[in-house]
């Protein structure tokens, strides 16, 4: 059994609510953090190595530190609950089943970063959930952890659920402080960063519901015990939400060591893939990370073992490697068509574009088209190419990472499987009644002897 | 003070200018003029918080400052960075920005509907400038364009949202220069549109400005919809005494009748500053109710900056080629390349070109085909 440091208590009787959480040892952070200075707790969470959840893995200490702290200028801190991208469902559960360890790690961070109002903006469809926080606020705020001066600390803290209203592009931090603020949810342009000037042109820090929730261990073990849980700059635990083509789908808690084999195939996680059928591909971090085949996916390029931390997802960069992402880890088996996936994905970036820069709001409704009428054996090899430029001349051009979102998967699509593609527009009828397969996919790839 | 006093020095391909702190890259480049100077698309310098959006201006840039040299790791839009002093930008020197810059033309033009032929911008409309000087010769995108039903927004201003290239200028002016915005941006992506709530007309008093700001056809002027092409008007110096603007216009003469009044505009199509420094935005007064002679008083004839594919002759130095079509296409001669008398009721305005998915074609104005 690996370390689990956040859903340990998960499945405790009552652990959503007050008593049973805190009989567990429930807000025993907020007591210690309360005591420390700001700056202290700001220094523990850098020392504990803790990237953001939400997918970028953007050091959390490093973000707290750039907070600008102009005098008489409210601070915010935000928690990203937006959760919308295909495959990541890991801030449903926390929050549905721990809804006292988010309040938990809000109030802490809260108090390391100055903000006496925080809010939690959390995706419009979950709105279940939204009663559930709420619920657990107004548990915390009876027992004096939210309100005025929070344990005799002299610390004042409210905590605000928002619900967003359907659009993947609000989770990307800027749009989500304008749909906050009751704008049109459309990115800012950058910079000024959120640290200097965020929700209502004040400082603000962004943060995943998992980054927010993984506080609370750093402050009951300390940052040194934390930072030795994984590898390298893989400190702590991970959530992982496993779909596709597997035994057991679900959310797991990794610590960080784990082979992505082992992932697939233990008992303990995925226990392997249905109906004896073979691993063909996998998104290892969320849709906008790019696809791996299966031979790239459990060793790297250099034939050394691939591991679920965000080093050695990353190895090889784009042209062998993948991404962490948000943990949305999707398993694709033989049977599936990498073209046809590919579309989907591409529909779905065009639907959710927020349409303010021309290379992402022409560009991913292009790119849908012609990955539609490749997948319906009406393609050209022209097409191929053509893709390929297309989502060439969107990365790195566009005002947010959701154009890059959109271009990765494509670009990693026909970088890996361009075979697949050929194939369809070379047996466009054949195409229509059945896949490529796995073809040579999962055979072991060349390694450079050097 | 001393910060507007500042001064960067900036290399823009190989030209350096000296600009004050807080001068963005595009503004920068303006100074030096010319082929180096980016096009733009959305930006709009008396328009705050414009700007970002459309790409056209993405710049690389070399070095970051002369206390760090690093070069950015993207492209940047030129309208939305400012310079740093010993700050390095490649605009036309780059390749990498030709090839982003002619992606970012191809994509505004996918979904435009090329009705040029009909629109009454066209020959001061930017996205032609821009397709012929950065944009490619032909396009590769095979599919129907989107479509959006016209709109009469108001007495003054038709919406023809299928050549909107929401640069959101429009937005932005009725942000800042009306009291209460009633139109803006309704869905997202490539089905976003500029609308107004549940179908409503734009009667603010200086509504008429989004027409000068738009940088297509997609707001145009009903008072002057189909009744010239602007490349046959004069353009006039003249002013009047407004109580609500600046009275200072342009008005457009054929012959001696005034076909059109508008702001006055700069080398980069934008609104004027007035002697006092201020925007010369004009109201609807002046614009859609004064088209005598008698209502103002001419100053003499403007010169305008006639950059705009039609009027620079772009053309003229052209070899006329020695092949017929019919030997270029080895003996085919192609049928979209008919007479254009035979298909002249495009002149008409019932047929909407922009209306026909995908290419047209002499069916689509076949006076007999039953309706
Ligand atoms: C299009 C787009 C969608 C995003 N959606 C989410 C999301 O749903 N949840 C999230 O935590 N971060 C999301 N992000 C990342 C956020 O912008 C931001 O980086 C993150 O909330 C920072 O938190 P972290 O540092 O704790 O990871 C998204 C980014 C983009 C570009
Ligand atoms: S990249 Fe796409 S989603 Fe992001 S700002 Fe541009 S159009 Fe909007
Ligand atoms: S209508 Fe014109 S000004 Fe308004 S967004 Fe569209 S192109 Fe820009
Ligand atoms: S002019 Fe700079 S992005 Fe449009």
């Amino acid at each position: 059994m690996g370390i689990k440091l956040l859903l340990d208590k998960a499945h405790v009787e009552g652990i959503r609510f007050y008593d049973a959480y805190r009989r567990e040892g429930g807000y025993r952070s907020v007591e210690k953090a309360l005591k420390m200075s700001p700056n202290d707790i700001v220094e523990e969470v850098k020392k504990s190595g803790l990237r953001g959840r939400g997918g970028a893995g953007f050091p959390t200490g490093m973000k707290w530190s750039f907070l600008a702290k102009p005098e008489g200028v409210p601070r915010y801190l935000v928690c990203n609950a937006d959760e919308s991208e295909p495959g990541t469902f890991k801030d449903r559960y926390l929050m549905e089943f721990l809804p006292h360890l988010l309040i938990e790690g809000l109030i802490v961070s809260s108090f390391a970063l100055g903000s006496n109002r925080t809010y939690i903006y959390i995706r419009g469809e979950y709105a279940w959930i939204v009663d559930i926080l709420e619920h657990a606020i107004a548990e915390a705020k009876a027992n004096g952890f939210l309100g005025t001066n929070i344990l005799g600390s002299g610390f004042d803290c409210e905590i605000y659920v928002h619900r967003g209203a359907g659009a993947y592009i609000c989770g990307e931090e800027t749009a989500l402080l304008e749909s906050l603020e009751g704008k049109r949810g459309n990115p800012r342009i950058k910079p000024p960063f959120p640290a200097i000037k965020g929700l209502w042109d004040s400082p603000t820090v962004v943060n995943n519901v998992e980054t927010l929730m993984a506080i609370v261990p750093i402050m009951n073990m300390g940052a040194e015990e934390y930072a030795k849980i994984g590898v390298g700059k893989s400190t702590g635990t991970k959530l992982i939400s496993a779909c596709g083509n597997i035994n057991k789908a679900g959310v797991y808690e990794i610590d960080m060591t784990i082979s992505v084999e082992e992932f697939i195939y233990s008992d303990e996680y995925c226990g392997g893939i249905p109906n004896g059928k073979k691993l063909k591909a996998c998104i290892p971090g969320g849709s906008s990370v790019p696809i791996l085949p299966a031979n790239l996916l459990l060793k790297t390029a250099k034939g050394e073992t691939r591991y679920m931390n965000y080093e050695s997802l990353a190895d090889g960069g784009f042209a062998t490697g993948s991404m962490m992402g948000s943990g949305g880890f999707i398993v694709l088996d033989e049977d599936q068509c990498v073209v046809r996936h590919t579309y989907t994905l591409a529909r779905f970036y065009r639907h959710e574009s927020c349409g303010q820069c021309s290379p992402c709001r022409e560009g991913t409704g292009w790119m849908e088209k012609i990955l539609l009428s490749l997948e319906k054996g009406k393609g050209k090899m022209s097409d191929i190419d053509l893709l390929w430029d297309i989502q060439r001349k969107i990365e790195g051009n566009t005002i947010c990472p959701l154009g890059d979102a959109a271009a990765w998967p494509v670009a990693a699509a026909i970088r890996h499987f361009r075979d697949e593609f050929e194939w369809h527009v070379l047996n466009p009828e054949e195409s229509q009644t059945r896949n490529f397969g796995l073809a040579h996919y999962a055979d072991p790839i060349h390694v450079p002897t050097v | 003070m001393s910060e507007a006093q500042t001064l960067f020095k900036v290399t823009i391909d190989n030209i350096t200018v000296e600009v004050p702190a807080g001068t963005s890259i595009l503004n920068a480049a303006r100074k030096i003029g010319g082929e180096v100077t980016p096009p733009a698309m959305c930006y709009y310098s008396k328009l705050q918080g414009s700007g970002g959006k459309c790409r056209t201006c993405l710049v690389e840039v070399a070095a970051g400052s002369t206390a760090d040299p690093r070069p950015m790791p993207k492209l940047v839009a030129s309208c939305r960075t400012n310079v740093m002093d010993g700050m390095i930008v490649k605009s036309i020197t780059s390749e990498k920005v030709l090839d982003a810059r002619k992606g970012v033309v191809e994509f505004l033009l996918i979904n435009h509907p090329l009705d040029c032929p009909i629109c009454d911008q066209a020959g001061e409309c930017h996205l032609q400038d821009l397709s012929y000087e950065h944009g490619a010769e032909s396009t590769r995108y095979e599919f129907q364009r989107r479509t959006f039903p016209k709109h009469d927004i108001g007495p003054y201003i038709q919406l023809h949202m299928t050549r909107c290239i929401l640069c959101y200028r429009c937005v932005y002016v009725a942000d800042q220069l009306t009291n209460k915005r009633e139109h803006g941006i309704l869905d997202r992506g490539d089905h976003s549109e500029i609308a107004t709530y549940i179908h409503k007309a734009l009667d603010n008093d200086f509504i008429g400005n989004v027409i000068d700001v738009c940088p297509v056809g997609a707001l145009t002027d009903r008072t002057f919809r189909f009744k010239n092409r602007v490349w046959f008007l004069k353009p006039v110096e003249a002013h009047r005494d407004c109580g609500k603007c600046c009275g200072r216009v342009t008005l457009w003469y054929r012959g001696d009748e005034v076909f059109r009044v508008t702001a006055r505009k700069d080398e980069w199509g934008e609104v004027e500053d007035t002697p006092d420094g201020k925007p010369g935005w004009i109201c609807n007064v002046c614009r859609f109710e004064k088209k005598e002679t008698k209502d103002w008083v001419i100053e003499g004839v403007r010169h305008v900056n006639r950059h705009s594919v039609i009027s620079a002759g772009h053309y003229n130095t052209l070899e006329v080629p020695k092949e017929t079509i019919q030997d270029v296409m080895h003996g085919r001669n192609p049928k979209l390349l008919m007479d254009i008398h035979e298909v002249s009721d495009v002149n008409k305005p019932e047929i909407h070109l922009s209306e026909i998915p995908g290419p047209a074609h002499s069916d689509n104005f076949d006076n007999n085909k039953p309706a």
